[in-house]
């Protein structure tokens, strides 16, 4: 049995298993509705899949490695256990183009998660989160730049919070909201020696990693249902433009701060989601050129809202 | 499993869910008095449109002045014609500033609630 075939069982026996009915689900604090952000994860506990989610872009020439088209399409599956408890699965397929050299494809390490939503506010469309996500060693093709033969466990805290309780004297800011989060992540060997053909050792450090993500939101939607109808239509009055921004820093010092800025649009339809992203690489250190980010979101408690979609547990 | 045989099923699954038009969670598609309007005369009633049909039982909408007063007719009721209509007689208003509260829950479960304000100009 394949590690995919057994991810998509136990998903599928986690879905069968599913209980009873719930009011609010995805992405809802009070009236606000946060979407599914792409680069960075959401707050919220919820019953979703993302397939696919596409990334495209070249990455810059680093030390020896040269520049590299890589083309990431991954799976992403999240579901209740209870009302504010949740677990994720995600899996990626990775093409790693090198300038001069051959095409390499294959898994990359398969992840896990859980979270738990600790907190929520309706009145100031808040919440608050926090999980741990765990990146799986050695699951992944080891010819794949990238694929770590050990795991990382990643701590993180999440928030979400819309401006909706803004005074009324600043209507056009209310359709704002930031989502984000900060973690660390926590590598299981502080180390790793890889040998060279020739015999020659080389030892890296494995340092760990404060990871940094926000996303910048104006709800077209909010906008028109609870501000000010401004004469939007389908599909206008379902758009939010947003930007996202994710970084990365080693907090031993031993290498700069790296990351992306991510300008882009979200849909939101009946049952699911599309979103489009620049992703733009944020500094010197981060190299490479613009990419692009799309994604294809299910809202699985929109689609089976009275059996795949609630949590197992009410 | 193949990329190809993972591109089908991605396109299968797009497919399924393209044609749909409106969100499954009950949201504000139209209101009148419009949201964030200024009214010129006497509006009779508030009409909410929303982007699936609720259940009447429990859904709700209140017309509030800015003291908090319920300045409604507690007549709210759907639509006979759309069950995506949710509407509510008003009371003779003053000129002034009045907020609408709602809060339905769509035929497949789910709660939504929200608000907006009009002005009845003098």
């Amino acid at each position: 049995m394949t590690r995919i075939s057994a991810i998509a069982r136990w998903s599928a026996a986690v879905l069968l298993a599913a209980g009873s009915a719930s009011a609010f689900a995805h992405g809802f604090a009070g009236k606000r509705f946060f979407p599914a952000t792409l680069a960075t994860d959401d707050p919220f506990v919820a019953d979703e899949l993302s397939l696919p989610t596409v990334s495209r872009r070249k990455t810059g020439a680093n030390g020896d490695e040269p520049a590299t088209l890589e083309t990431e399409t991954s799976v992403d599956f999240t579901k209740r256990i209870t009302q504010n408890f949740g677990v994720g699965l995600g899996a990626t397929y990775v093409s790693q183009k090198p300038d001069g050299g051959e095409s390499v494809r294959g898994f990359d390490n398969f992840a896990a998660n859980v979270k738990y939503q600790f907190f929520k506010s309706d009145e100031h469309e808040t919440i608050l989160s926090v999980g741990v996500d765990w990146d799986i060693g050695n699951t992944g093709a080891k010819r794949i730049i990238g694929t770590e033969t050990f795991s990382t466990l990643t701590p993180t805290v999440f928030a979400g919070k819309g401006f909706g309780d803004l005074p009324d004297s600043l209507p056009y800011l209310k359709p704002l909201a930031i989502t984000g989060s900060v973690g660390v992540g926590l590598p299981t060997k502080s180390s790793t020696t890889t040998v060279a053909d020739d015999g020659t050792e080389t030892t890296a450090k494995n340092p760990n990693v404060l990871n940094v993500g926000f996303a910048l939101e104006y709800s077209l939607l909010y906008l028109q249902s609870f501000v000010k109808d401004v004469g939007l239509s389908e599909p206008f009055n379902r758009l939010i433009p947003l930007v996202e921004v994710s970084m990365q820093k080693p907090l031993d010092g031993s290498g700069p701060t790296t990351g992306t800025i991510n300008p882009g649009l979200l849909w939101a339809g009946r049952y699911m989601q599309f979103g489009l992203e620049a992703i733009i690489p944020m500094n010197k250190a981060t190299g490479g050129k613009t990419g692009v980010l799309l994604q294809i979101h299910f809202f699985l408690d929109d689609l089976f809202p009275k059996s795949l979609g609630k949590p197992i547990f009410d | 499993m193949t990329v190809r045989t993972f591109l089908r099923a991605v396109a299968l699954l797009a497919a399924l869910a393209l044609p749909a038009g409106a969100l499954a969670h009950a949201f504000l598609d139209r209101a009148v008095p419009a949201v964030g309007s200024k009214v010129h005369g006497q509006p009779a009633e508030v009409r909410l449109r929303f982007s699936q049909p609720l259940e009447p039982a429990f859904s709700d909408v209140r017309v509030l002045d800015a003291g908090g007063k319920q300045v409604d007719r507690k007549d709210k009721r759907l639509d006979p014609a759309d069950a995506s209509v949710l509407r509510v007689s008003l009371r003779p208003l003053a000129p002034g500033v009045y907020r609408v509260v709602w809060r339905v829950l769509s035929a497949d479960t789910h709660v939504t609630e929200g608000d907006y304000t009009f002005e009845v100009a003098p």
